[in-house]
């Protein structure tokens, strides 16, 4: 008896035939569909595909290589982060938002955090220097978070070396959290009231250099992709999506800025002091797949540049607090590099467990109760690097959320695949949703 | 800790340009960290906290808001707007669920209001607002006048009905799927409302306040931590 494959099996339902294939089985597919002719074939791509970015799965209707119609399923990695805050603490929700959208953790974590400090009346509060880390964290993150789009995609069309070199750029940014926040992803390092700690020592050089690197490599992608024939074919006219679809479906973040509207909600709504940089929002107005990569590659750039401004300002700003000075809100430990790591500073550990018992008292009412926040609600939404990230906070005065509910740019722009992919081909799906650029972990939540 | 006067009551925030809002009180709460009926010993049972939500302002309102709300109340049907709330410096519109769409509707198209992209709807459950369990949330960004605008709408537990306003914002599908999925807020007239996060056959409403969280204990190094929704909590 040959060898069969017990998962590529045929079986006759409802529906009609359905086949499962895993991969060098297609012909029989083919010779199934040979005895018994069907008009359409509907294909699961996904949830386990690596071009679906995560775990996402489409529904493809095809008619030979062209999509007919095309769905989306979502929903296989919900971890049900907002009901789960509902039961922790106010900053305790930090570290579960900093999980949703993995690829841009900080833009979770500020989303939060304002609308936090909005509700808390403290917005006018937090102090230059955190302001200034934030900005620079987040405009790091959206450098990192573009790389890897740029990378995931390039890689699906076969573009190898753009997933090196991306993959690498990455590296370093991720070095950098790494020294700032003590972690590579998943930091909970902007918190209400400010962020969790200063900037280590040396981590201004290491920004400095930072940016010398990425001015020196940026231009690759440019040299390798922009004017490449087979990454503009593949590209260009692929995932067509005007200003109109847009708006009506609610996308935001590159998406829009390729259709040459220059929506950015750093320019006009500003938050965490945008105002006060210098900076420009690139457009490009072919509305496609490679419009969208073109924006992001410039988006990059403009990133660095507010990224040396915040390295100037931070200059200016050694010793500077970085949280609230209301004590009844920000966290009162701080944490220090001991033999061990990264753990409580040693000095705030003599001082509430031997000189001052109301420190002690302080220390546990906050960390174990945490503060109250006033009733009421708020939203928040701020430039991600996929578009509005909002976030809608409401407390009924207690110690923990009432609330959280996460408008999550990628769910909204996920929305698109149908009418991006629907009239084309199998391959050009997969280069319409990496265009979008949807991270999963956001989606679901 | 007889007396009537509630306790632990959180500091009001700083008065903005506009009136600050009476606060609406929707829930009463008792004691503290969780403890029910006899065995609490702390004194603490006796506590007593009003759950208050900002009420309606009074006009005027301040900044652009007079101006919007006044143009919407001349489109909009009589009584649309049960009630303006200006908190944080954010508007709030309270809008019968039979007048949503009509809203929404001039909201989008009116070229004064013009808010041409909706950032989705988000469920909120008040268990304890009896006829008005179920909020769904709505923001609004108007592009062209660089606004805000949140719509609240209300639906009681028995009745859970809001209609779907996918016709006038098809952005809005995945969002009242979502809160479909999670709340239970059926929103009719939608094309295609079933579960989007959650398994098709999956029972309940999992971010309803009626709906445990789970959980299990966890024994580390021989100490035993419960799950967050039975550890100690403060009201």
């Amino acid at each position: 008896m040959t060898a069969t494959d017990p998962y590529a099996t045929t079986r006759d339902t409802t529906e009609g035939k359905v086949f499962t294939v895993t991969g060098q089985d297609w012909d029989s597919v083919v010779s199934g569909l040979d005895e018994e002719p069907e008009e359409r074939v509907v294909v699961n791509m996904g949830p386990q595909h690596p071009s679906t970015h995560g775990v996402l799965r489409l529904i493809l209707e095809l008619d030979g290589e062209n999509v007919t119609e095309a769905r989306c399923g979502i929903g296989y990695l919900h971890t049900g982060i907002e009901k789960n805050m509902e039961f922790r603490s106010w900053v305790q929700g930090v570290t579960f938002v900093t999980r949703m959208d993995y690829l841009s953790p900080f833009y979770n974590e500020a989303a939060y955090c304002l609308a936090v400090e909005r509700l808390l009346g403290i917005e006018d509060d937090i102090p230059d220097k955190a302001n200034v880390m934030r900005v620079l964290l987040m405009e790091l993150n959206r450098i990192s978070s573009h790389l890897v789009c740029i990378a995931t995609g390039g890689m699906e069309i076969g573009a190898l070396t753009v997933m090196t070199i991306g993959f690498r750029e990455r590296e370093k940014t991720l070095d950098l959290f790494e020294l700032i926040t003590g972690l590579r992803m998943n930091h909970a390092f902007i918190r209400p009231g400010g962020v969790a700690q200063d900037l280590p020592p040396g981590a201004l050089d290491k920004i400095r250099e930072y940016i010398t690197w990425m001015n020196r490599h940026l231009k690759e992608y440019a040299e390798l992709c922009n004017a490449n024939p087979i990454f503009k074919a593949r590209l260009q006219d692929v995932g067509y999506l005007d200003l109109a679809g847009c708006m009506a479906l609610g996308i935001s973040g590159p998406t829009v800025r390729s259709t040459g509207y220059a929506l950015d909600l750093r320019k006009s709504q500003p938050y965490c002091g945008y105002e006060t940089y210098d900076f420009d929002v690139p457009t490009w107005d072919s509305s496609d797949a490679y419009g969208r990569f073109r924006v992001r590659l410039q988006e990059m750039h403009e990133s660095l540049k507010i990224v040396e401004q915040c390295a100037d300002r931070l200059e200016k700003m050694d010793g500077q607090p970085v949280m609230v000075a209301d004590k009844k809100i920000g966290w009162p430990s701080q944490l220090a590099v001991g033999a061990d790591g990264m753990g409580n500073s040693l000095d705030h550990i003599k001082h509430i467990m031997g000189e001052s018992m109301e420190a002690l008292i302080h220390h546990f009412k906050l960390v174990t109760e945490g503060f109250r926040v006033p009733a009421g609600q708020a939203y928040v939404a701020l430039e991600s690097p996929r578009g509005e990230m909002g976030c809608h906070v409401v407390s009924d005065g207690g110690t923990k959320p009432y609330r959280v509910h996460f408008r999550d740019p990628s769910f909204a722009n996920l929305q698109a695949m149908p009418i991006m992919c629907e009239g084309g081909q199998v391959a050009d799906v997969i280069v319409a949703v990496a265009s979008l650029d949807p991270v999963m972990g956001g989606v679901d939540r | 800790m007889s007396d009537s006067q509630p306790e632990n009551l959180p500091a009001t925030s700083a008065a903005s340009d506009a009136q600050t809002p009476q606060a609406e009180v929707i829930e009463q709460r008792e004691g503290m960290f969780g403890v029910r009926g006899t065995g609490d010993t702390s004194g603490f049972g006796g506590l007593r906290r009003q759950v208050a939500l900002p009420g309606g302002t009074p006009k005027p309102y301040g900044s652009w808001f007079d101006g919007a709300v006044d143009r919407l109340e001349g489109l909009a049907a009589d009584g649309a707007i049960e009630k303006v709330v200006v908190d944080r410096g954010e508007l709030t519109l309270h809008i019968k669920r039979e007048n949503l769409v009509d809203v929404c509707q001039h909201l989008r198209d009116d070229e004064a209001l013009r808010f041409e992209f909706c950032s989705g709807v988000s469920g909120v459950h008040y268990p304890e607002e009896t006829g008005r369990e179920l909020h769904a949330v709505y923001h609004f960004l108007s592009i062209t006048h660089n606004r805000r605008i949140r719509l609240e709408v209300s639906a009681p537990d028995a009745d859970p009905h809001i209609p779907s306003v996918v016709s006038v914002y098809p952005a809005n599908d995945w969002h009242e799927r979502e809160t479909w999925d999670f709340f239970g807020i059926i929103f009719d007239g939608h094309p295609a409302l079933t579960r989007i996060q959650m398994p098709d056959d999956w029972p309940g409403h999992p971010q309803r306040k009626d709906y445990p969280l789970g959980g299990i204990d966890v024994e580390y190094k021989g100490a035993v931590i419960p799950p967050p929704d039975t550890r100690r909590s403060y009201n």
